[in-house]
């Protein structure tokens, strides 16, 4: 217990961007959330449950105690994933305080220099520009053409193969906006609509979105793709950087509002997520609030328009699916029903059980590569509910849980793919 | 004894990652669902098998230190609280499924195990009957101690109907088995004894349960009602009819008030004076007249509405917004304290117009939500936590309720045990000599009382002083 802090004398929290008490007492202590948390199912540790956790933030915003390694710890063993919202019956809105608690963390605890400058690098500079991104992903590209050959993987310092470990084997050509500005509906044109592409998912998983402007095409859907938009700021915010979230945030609502269009759909349950959650995160800005607000109710996943609009016709697959729920859209966005529905229309198409579907994959942003070892716990138990439950396909609406499955499973020599669910019904509509 | 030594030798024996100490870790194991009092404990040990168990209970037994076995945490009467500075043995990561025994009808579980996952993971038309409300979380080896009931359990039994024995570690390290996976043990009941002890016998590592047929066909009605006089008088007509539903749960205003704010609306009207649940079950046959009976008494008592759940997702809607009524009421304020008294079921009218009197004249809002057909009352007072002045008023409040409700006839607590909470007004329902002799049976378990100190039985001081019993966290205590 050599050189612990003492508990009052680490900062507590300010009030540049006040912790909404109010909020955390709105926790009554009545424990209904536990049995949902990961980590406290791995560790039976209280102080990494949600009740735990609320009690270490109120603990903290009363005086009782500073902001200390411990909470600041249990603030990142956590994985965002909102779990517990979904399990609270007094809808403690534990997403926005966890957040909010990070943001207190990175204003007033000092990290080396180094992870500073890091941090600053990597969600101010390098995912709001996708020049930065291409030239990141251009070695990432022929160090895979390398790793085909040779198993140059094993030669890495772990976080940088977590990091590989993370990348799909292929990749295709990165997805540009500006080629997709304007994607006509094929056949009535029924809707107007924006997409928005993000930032590492248009060179990580560049055809998911190619085939999610497709089928939306061919449900009558005329889709319009600024280039101007940049990152929705979620990785950002889950890392406590709430100012450069801001400044994305704002600019995503400029380039959105000129287009006038009524929906912006998006394909990444996390983006989905985060974009939602605008006009929370800009509340406290008079420029900016009503606008956040009106853009946050704008924002739809594609399987919410999807499941509203008429299905073109399909074809035959017959293929057994498991699809698992990614937290962002079933916890974060209360999207559950319409993307299994959606893959349950398809002929042929088995959706088997899942036991654990609506668990977390220990993917949550970068948990993978801050906290390798519980998303390697999380994640071995997803790979073994996924092998166990007689699947062909695993389907899941999020890059990063599409990542982290695919990557748990091909560790342990599995040959099931992992795609969105986007991907299952443009081959069923094209009939391959 | 030495902080760091105590530590380290307890590492020793559970290993790093499974004690916990560090100040902040200690801060959260403070309370448990009932928040009024706190203590935290010198360190968490979380073991992950008997033998771990009992070796560490056996090292605090030659050290002398006190402890107090912890499940879940949700307990509402302040039991898992760690008294005298003592270790908490919590079962957090004793989560294993041993036995699935569907021919015999019955399970063998570690204490850790969530209570509905037992019934998730059985499945097959076949389940674990004791339904607490909090079961999404609270523990098998917490129910066991606590002798849980819950709204299905005034026609299938409490915890202690489907428990067929228990393995049991004694304060000093020592396991035994009480009872056991058959039906019936000849001897002392120790079984029996030890469900409902409230953690002051030991740890209990192994449960062997008995497990039920999911019956074949349910009804779930919702009943509402212009005045609670009338919804109890349903009540008690539906009993004396000759009428045993499954459940017959009962919520007023404040709680629909409650439940429609929060997440978990189930529909129920906003504007009603109270809501009766109720739910019959068992073979089709003898249904039609029990659901004729009901309505008819419903209707007598000039029930607005009688609304007949659909479907599994109407039933599950209407279950929704009563299993998770406690939990919502942070719709409503930010802290609570739920009450536990029993009463005959005549009398139900009466003592929910004291309760309501009793809001009153201390300026509170109390809401009821409560097992109607066993007449277990859970008077629901929710508070601001950030009132300083609240928690004195609160237990004053509690204080006349728990009285009126012995007054009647009836008793301090139909589930939630009594803990710390109430152990100063067990000399409303037991003489002295009642007292000495449980603690000579407990004593018999736990001769020097180091397991689970300072719970179930009233100190020498007075009754129910606010502050009076609880200790000083580690850190500073403010609201
Ligand atoms: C929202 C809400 C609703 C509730 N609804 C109900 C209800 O409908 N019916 C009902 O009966 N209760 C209800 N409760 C109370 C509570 O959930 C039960 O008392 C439950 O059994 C406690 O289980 P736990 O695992 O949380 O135990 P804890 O709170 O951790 O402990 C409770 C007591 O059990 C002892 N204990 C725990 N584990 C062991 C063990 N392995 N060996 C020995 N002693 C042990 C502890 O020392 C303590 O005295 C509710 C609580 C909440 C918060
Ligand atoms: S977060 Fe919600 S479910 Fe969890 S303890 Fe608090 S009120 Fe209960
Ligand atoms: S967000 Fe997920 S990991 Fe964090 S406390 Fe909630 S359930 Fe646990």
């Amino acid at each position: 217990m050599a050189g612990q802090e003492q508990p009052r004398q680490a900062p507590g929290f300010d009030q540049l961007d006040p912790f909404n008490l109010r909020k955390a007492q709105s926790c009554i202590h009545c424990g209904l959330c536990l049995e949902h948390c990961p980590t406290y199912r791995e560790t039976g540790n209280e102080a990494a449950s949600p009740r735990g956790r609320i009690y270490l933030m109120r603990a903290v915003a009363g005086g009782r105690m500073g902001m200390t390694q411990a909470f600041v710890d249990q603030m990142y063993l956590c994985l965002d994933c909102r779990a517990c919202e979904s399990a609270c019956p007094s809808g403690v809105p534990y997403g926005q305080l966890v957040e909010a608690a990070r943001g207190q963390i990175e204003r007033n605890r000092r990290r080396p220099w180094w992870q500073s400058r890091l941090r600053q690098l990597v969600y101010a500079q390098l995912l709001p520009s996708p020049a930065l991104l291409a030239l990141a992903f251009w070695p990432a590209r022929f160090y895979l053409a390398l790793a085909r050959r040779w198993p140059v993987e094993r030669l890495l310092p772990s976080r940088l193969r977590a990091l590989s470990e993370l990348l799909p084997r292929e990749i295709g050509a990165p997805f540009w906006p500006a080629h997709y500005q304007q994607v006509p509906a094929q056949g009535q044109a029924r809707r107007r609509l924006a997409f928005f592409s993000g930032c590492v998912m248009s060179f990580a998983l560049p055809d998911v979105h190619r085939v999610t402007l497709q089928v939306l095409a061919r449900a009558g859907c005329a889709v319009e793709t600024p280039p101007e938009q940049t990152c929705c700021g979620a990785l950002a915010v889950h890392a406590g950087e709430r100012g450069i979230a801001r400044a994305l945030a704002r600019r995503n609502i400029a380039v959105f509002e000129k287009l006038g269009v009524d929906q912006v759909v998006v394909n990444s349950a996390g983006c989905g997520a985060m974009l939602k959650e605008y006009g929370e995160l800009l509340a406290r800005d008079h420029q900016y609030a009503e606008r956040a607000h009106r853009f946050a109710h704008q924002v739809k996943d594609v399987s919410e328009v999807l499941f509203e609009l008429p299905r073109p016709p399909m074809r035959p697959l017959p293929v057994k699916v498991a699809y698992d729920e990614p937290c962002h859209l079933q916890h974060g966005q209360r999207i559950s029903a319409q993307p299994k529905q959606l893959l349950q229309e398809v002929p042929g198409l088995e959706l088997v059980k899942l036991p654990g579907a609506d668990r977390c994959c220990g993917s949550a942003g970068i948990y993978n590569l801050t906290q390798p070892a519980m998303s390697q716990r999380l994640l071995a138990q997803k790979v073994q509910a996924v092998q166990d439950s007689g699947a062909q396909v695993v389907a899941t609406g999020n890059p990063g849980c599409i990542l982290q499955i695919r990557r748990g499973l091909r560790q342990a020599g599995s040959p099931i793919p992992v795609v969105h669910p986007v991907e299952l019904l443009d081959q069923a509509q094209r009939g391959t | 004894m030495d902080h760091t030594k105590l530590i380290s030798d307890l590492i020793r024996v559970v290993g790093q990652g499974a004690v916990l100490y560090r100040p902040e870790e200690l801060l959260v194991y403070e309370a448990d669902g009932h928040t009024i009092d706190k203590a935290a404990p010198r360190a968490i040990v979380l073991p992950s098998s008997t033998e771990q168990v009992s070796q560490v209970l056996r090292y605090l037994h030659q050290t002398g230190i006190p402890f107090v076995p912890r499940g879940a945490g949700t307990g509402l009467s302040g039991g898992s609280l760690a008294l005298e500075n003592g270790v908490v043995v919590c079962t957090a990561r004793m989560r294993r499924i041993l036995e699935v025994d569907i021919p015999n009808l019955r399970a063998v579980v570690e204490p850790g195990v969530a209570n509905i996952r037992l019934s998730q993971e059985v499945g097959h038309g076949y389940a674990y009957a004791p339904d607490p409300s909090s079961q999404a979380a609270c523990s098998i080896g917490g129910n066991v101690a606590e002798n849980s009931g819950g709204p299905h359990c005034l026609k299938h039994g409490f915890t202690t109907n489907h428990v067929l024995g228990v393995e049991l570690v004694l304060p000093e390290g020592e396991v035994v088995m009480l009872g056991g996976k058959a039906e019936e043990y000849p001897g002392l009941d120790l079984r029996g004894f030890v469900i409902g002890s409230e953690g002051t016998l030991g740890v209990v590592t192994k449960v062997m349960v008995r497990l039920v047929r999911v019956p074949e066909a349910v009804k779930t009605l919702l009943a509402v009602f212009d005045t609670v006089d009338s919804a109890t008088r349903t009540v008690s007509d539906i009993i004396a009819a000759g009428v045993i539903p499954s459940a017959l749960e009962m919520m007023d205003h404040v709680v629909i008030q409650a439940v429609e704010r929060s997440p978990v609306a189930a529909g129920y009207p906003l504007d009603a004076a109270a809501v009766l649940l109720i739910e019959l079950d068992g073979p089709p046959e003898g249904f039609d007249w029990e659901m004729a009976q009901v309505r008819e008494i419903c209707q007598r008592h000039q029930a607005r509405e009688v609304r007949v759940a659909k479907d599994d997702k109407e039933r599950a809607l209407l279950w929704r917004g009563r299993k998770h009524a406690i939990g919502a009421v942070g719709a409503l304020a930010t802290a609570f304290y739920t009450q536990d008294g029993v009463i005959p079921r005549k009398r139900l009218p009466e003592l929910l117009a004291l309760v309501a009197d009793v809001a009153k004249r201390y300026q509170l809002t109390i809401g009821n939500v409560f097992h109607a057909g066993d007449g277990n009352l859970h008077p629901l007072i929710v508070y601001d936590a950030n009132d300083g002045d609240a928690p004195r008023r609160v237990q004053q409040a509690g204080g006349e309720i728990m009285a009126a409700c012995v007054a009647a006839g009836g008793s301090l607590s139909g589930e939630h045990g009594i803990g710390l909470e109430k152990r100063e007004y067990m000399p409303l329902l037991f003489s002295g000599a009642d007292l000495a002799a449980m603690a000579q049976a407990r004593a018999a378990f736990n001769p020097d009382g180091r397991c689970n100190p300072g719970k179930v039985f009233p100190t020498s001081t007075g009754c129910g002083e606010v502050g009076a019993i609880t200790k000083p966290g580690v850190l500073p205590a403010v609201a």
